[in-house]
């Protein structure tokens, strides 16, 4: 088997610069991996080996012909099911949307598409987003590639699962409540949530508006920076996205991080975090103030409140963003239908899944007549309080840093059946959603068996550089790196 | 007992923007069915919305005009329902902090003008058309155009100051005036591009406290508003005087039955579950958004009737559109006797006019210099007010010159009176019997007379010269006796 998968994107770069390889040889390779190994990791939805191939062919002539190459020229990636690529199945992992074909792009898809990537195909999620395993999607749960009988996380479990086990070089999930960095963490790779407005959401199946941002999953920070940087800007589509300008690739890489001063908040440190999450987090810290970097306590004390208002808020958003799968206008339709009623209750019933009607039900809840000034427009304000929770910290220190997840990858249905406690596997990623600024979790430790741990750092809104530049820090110190599955670990 | 009216009206006004208020689809009306459509407003998973930023100048022009409060930042809403011409589920509007507040309007009745408070002003967006198979066949299936969803609507709530049917009328009027005036919308209530609901209520003259509401909608004109109106104040009154009570519900207008019936009860009763809308940020209006009104007109017809001398009624009907204003001005310019022009308009050119006047793009048809020119002629005696007539429905065809033409084609009126003499002369000798009857005191056979010499001189002749000379040869008869 080739090992061109095993690359970092980085590294690919630099091959098709000097001409090592052709982009068939890339594609092929990957689809090679995917034929092998997705029917049991279940990381792919799609796959568009057809596409894939004759895209693969045109820039193995544009390879040849010479002239500048796009930043992303022959890269292959995988993208989450929620986001729209034209002409393909978008289904957000829902019955719901099964029948349904994108009959646009994304903008981050386009703007991908024109650095010359090319997109292997979709992958699984929970159903919308809905989720933090992997297990609520419509088409069976993706398994995590460290240890088959454990989920990959959620909802973006399908792009970590896909990165980690080498199947695409690096790939788009998005992130609600942490849906790309929890995943990461369990699957041993990078993942960033970007600032809230730095990446459009125009072609993003909208989950919670106000908190859904597309970001990178990839085998290393540097790999993370290049996409990011890609798909990063102001887009006339989405009134969301900032006019802000984006910094070079340079820029975005070249900070000294040794000077940094990092932040530990002591509310983190709970019930409930796992004996050696804490230690990989605490050992990985240790060896950080051996370079330099200063580490302290800082304070985030509205963080008990986060889990509670970000179910109020996400689910209000939702109820009113998923109202419009009706089965009048796309995707799935109820048959036998005696009126118009009935048409949407007998569609939603059997579109949607238990989780993604529960949320609804919270939702519309929380919005109803008599219910609104207790609950979304109270958490409304809480979500004031805790950004400026962070921004008090921010005075202080340089970034924040706490485990992603409280444990590592969990057994697949050992927390189907309890959302409450599936909800608290989300503690430290969403009061990052609600303060609307970037975290990205990077791998940095493996457990006693084998499973990988993740850290998460979190920046002030727009200084995503601060977090790519302390990854390659952190990841300097880890040696061997660890990039998703060993090669030489056979899955399964 | 004595009863009160009160009536408050919700207008929506669709804007005359060139596309949609969120996406870039043109904005037109009749066009086959969904042919205006894209992903964003069919509402497709992923889409956002992109206001239009001319919806937004539009608005704040029209609140500016309605002496409303327009507020430096309002907030967009959505607005939660399920029904099959709203694709996404939720309109997008505005709820709390509107784009504006507290204005008014002065509307003109017969019992004199009165000022009308403006509760608010704001934005959202149109739904779609349903089209009921059961309303050309026996079939059951309903079919969805989207061809209007995310056309932008301006919605205008009144304050409950009006009291007649009549009031309400004229608020209407004055409304699609002014919208008309400042080009935002063509108010035109068959298309649909100005829509209004009414809540109407009545109580014993004298109570502080207002009776139950009624919700009137489906009123396609301001007759309409007018008639259903009257209707529901007569029913509300024979209820209440009968010992029943107002229910509060919603009725829709109709025509055909010229009655006001209730609405099915299953299409209301909607908890809305407004909240701020995610996909807009707060709509912070900038100083240089507000431009300057063009003169008002109201402000108009005043100048009207001061600077030409007009009547309540001239300076009223010729204010209607200001192109029709902005051409009385013109030809006044080149035919300086502003009353004669406005009648010769009001007349002549007027009923030519209407039919295209309830269009934004209204424009006259015809030249006002050409136009004043006609007009000098007869003054000057040229022509005679026929000949006027007919160069005028000329002119409203084709343009040309109209002092070449009398020219050429010998339209001059005939002022010889050597000529109108012979003819008279030789009108007497072939109906000497006529003129006996006119000696005779039959003084309505004058009327025979002057319209045979206009014939002989195919309707050139002077009409004044006409009757002078004619009644010096009648006279000149009598004295021969």
């Amino acid at each position: 088997m080739s090992n061109l998968p095993f690359l970092t994107l980085a590294e690919l770069r630099s091959g098709y610069s000097r001409k090592e390889f052709q982009p068939s040889e890339v594609i092929e390779a990957h689809l090679k991996r995917i034929e092998a190994l997705n029917p049991e990791l279940n990381a792919y939805l799609e796959v568009f080996a057809d596409g894939a191939r004759d895209r693969a062919r045109t820039l193995d002539k544009k390879l040849t012909q010479g002239g500048p190459l796009g930043p992303l020229f022959g890269i292959p990636l995988a993208v989450k099911d929620v986001l729209c690529v034209e002409g393909t199945k978008t289904t957000c992992g829902s019955k719901m949307l099964e029948p349904f074909i994108a009959p646009y792009d994304a903008s981050c898809i386009r703007r991908l598409r024109d650095q010359g990537a090319v997109f292997l195909g979709k992958t699984n999620m929970d159903e919308f987003a809905m989720g933090s395993s992997t297990e609520n999607s419509a088409f069976g749960p993706t398994r995590n590639p460290f240890a088959l009988e454990r989920v990959p996380g959620g909802s973006s479990g399908g792009s970590a699962a896909a990165v980690a086990a080498h199947l695409c070089q690096a790939a788009l999930g998005s992130d609600t409540g942490g849906s790309i960095r929890q995943p990461a963490a369990f699957c041993g790779i990078v993942g960033l949530k970007p600032t809230y407005g730095r990446v459009s959401r125009y072609g993003l199946v909208a989950f919670a508006s106000s908190f859904d941002q597309i970001g990178p999953m990839a085998k290393t920070s540097e790999d993370a920076a290049i996409l990011f940087w890609a798909i990063a800007g102001h887009d006339p589509k989405d009134m969301t996205s900032s006019a802000r300008p984006v910094p070079s690739l340079e820029a975005l890489l070249g900070q000294d991080s040794r000077r940094f001063r990092l932040g530990l908040p002591k509310e983190y440190f709970v019930e409930g975090m796992d004996q050696e999450v804490r230690d990989a987090l605490l050992a990985t810290l240790a060896n950080l103030e051996g370079l330099g970097v200063q580490v302290e306590e800082v304070s985030l004390p509205h963080t008990p409140y986060a889990t509670a208002v970000y179910y109020i808020l996400a689910t209000s958003e939702a109820s009113s963003n998923l109202a419009r799968y009706d089965g009048v206008k796309y995707g799935f339709r109820a048959k036998d239908a005696d009126s118009l009623l009935e048409l949407y209750e007998l569609t939603r019933a059997a579109g949607f899944g238990p989780e993604v009607k529960r949320r609804i039900m919270l939702g519309t809840y929380a919005l109803s007549a008599g219910y609104y000034e207790a609950y979304y427009k109270k958490a409304a304000q809480v979500r004031r309080l805790i950004l400026e929770d962070f921004t008090r910290a921010f005075e202080k220190v340089d970034a924040i840093v706490s485990p992603t997840t409280p444990t590592p990858p969990f057994l697949l249905g050992e927390k189907i059946e309890d959302p409450l406690t599936m909800y608290l596997s989300d503690i430290y990623t969403n009061a990052l959603n609600l303060a609307g600024l970037p975290g990205m979790s990077l791998p940095i430790a493996r457990t006693g068996d084998g499973l990988p741990v993740g850290m998460q750092i979190m920046a002030p809104a727009f200084m995503e550089e601060r977090l790519f530049c302390l990854g390659s820090l952190i990841e300097e110190l880890t040696n061997p790196p660890i990039r998703g599955v060993p090669f030489d670990q056979p899955i399964a | 007992m004595a009863w009160e009216t009160i009536i408050g009206l919700e207008v929506h006004v669709q804007l005359a923007t060139r596309s949609k208020m969120f996406c870039a689809c043109p904005n037109v009306f009749g066009a086959p069915p969904n042919t205006l459509t894209c992903p964003v407003c069919l509402g497709l998973p992923g889409v956002l919305p992109a206001l239009n930023k001319q919806a937004v100048l539009f608005a704040i022009k029209t609140a500016k005009a309605l002496d409303a409060q327009v507020h430096p930042c309002s907030l967009f809403a959505r607005k939660n329902y399920f029904y099959p011409d709203l694709p996404k589920g939720y309109q997008i509007s505005q709820y709390e902090q509107p784009l504006a507040t507290a204005g008014k309007l002065r509307i003109e009745t017969s019992g004199g003008t009165k000022t009308i408070g403006i509760t608010r002003l704001h934005l959202e967006e149109d739904a779609g058309k349903l089209i009921h198979e059961a309303e050309f066949t026996r079939a059951g299936a309903s079919y969805v155009d989207l061809n209007r969803t995310g056309v932008p609507l301006m919605e205008i709530v009144s304050e409950p100051e009006i009291s007649t049917p009549e009031e309400a009328m004229a608020y209407l009027r004055a409304l699609r005036e002014l919208v008309r005036y400042l080009k935002v919308s063509d108010g035109n209530m068959e298309e649909g591009s100005l829509r209004c609901d009414a809540n109407v209520s009545v109580r014993p003259e004298g109570s502080q406290t207002f009776g139950t509401k009624a919700e009137l909608k489906n009123m396609n004109s301001i007759r309409f508003v007018g008639k259903a109106l009257a209707y529901e104040v007569e029913r509300q009154v024979r209820v209440l005087e009968s010992g029943g009570k107002i229910a509060q519900e919603t009725l829709l207008w109709s025509e055909k039955l010229e009655k006001t019936l209730p609405m099915r009860s299953k299409e209301e009763a909607h908890d809305y579950r407004y909240f701020p809308e995610p996909d807009i940020l707060p709509l912070t209006i900038e100083g240089e958004w507000i431009e300057a009104l063009p003169e008002l007109p109201w402000d108009k017809r005043e100048r009207f009737k001061q600077v030409y001398d007009l009547t309540d009624e001239e300076s009223g009907i010729l204010t209607e559109h200001p192109a029709l204003a902005e051409f009385y001005e013109a030809l006044v310019d080149a035919f300086p006797n502003p009353k004669a022009a406005s009648n010769w308009i009001l007349v002549e050119l007027l009923k030519s006019f209407r039919p295209k006047m309830n269009r934004l793009d209204f424009f006259p048809a015809v030249s006002p210099k050409r136009v004043a020119r006609v007009l000098s002629m007869v003054e000057e005696g040229v022509i005679n007010q026929n000949t006027a007539k007919d160069l005028l429905a000329r002119l409203l065809e084709e343009d040309f010159d109209p002092e070449a033409f009398v020219a050429q084609q010998g339209l001059g009126q005939i002022s010889d009176e050597k000529a109108l003499l012979a003819w008279i002369d030789e009108l007497f000798e072939r109906h000497p019997s006529q003129v006996n009857e006119y000696l005779d005191g039959k003084e309505k056979v004058f009327g025979f007379f002057v319209g045979q010499l206009m014939k002989m001189s195919q309707g050139k002749a002077n009409p004044r010269l006409l009757n002078t000379l004619l009644k010096q040869k009648f006279d000149a008869r009598k004295g021969a006796f």
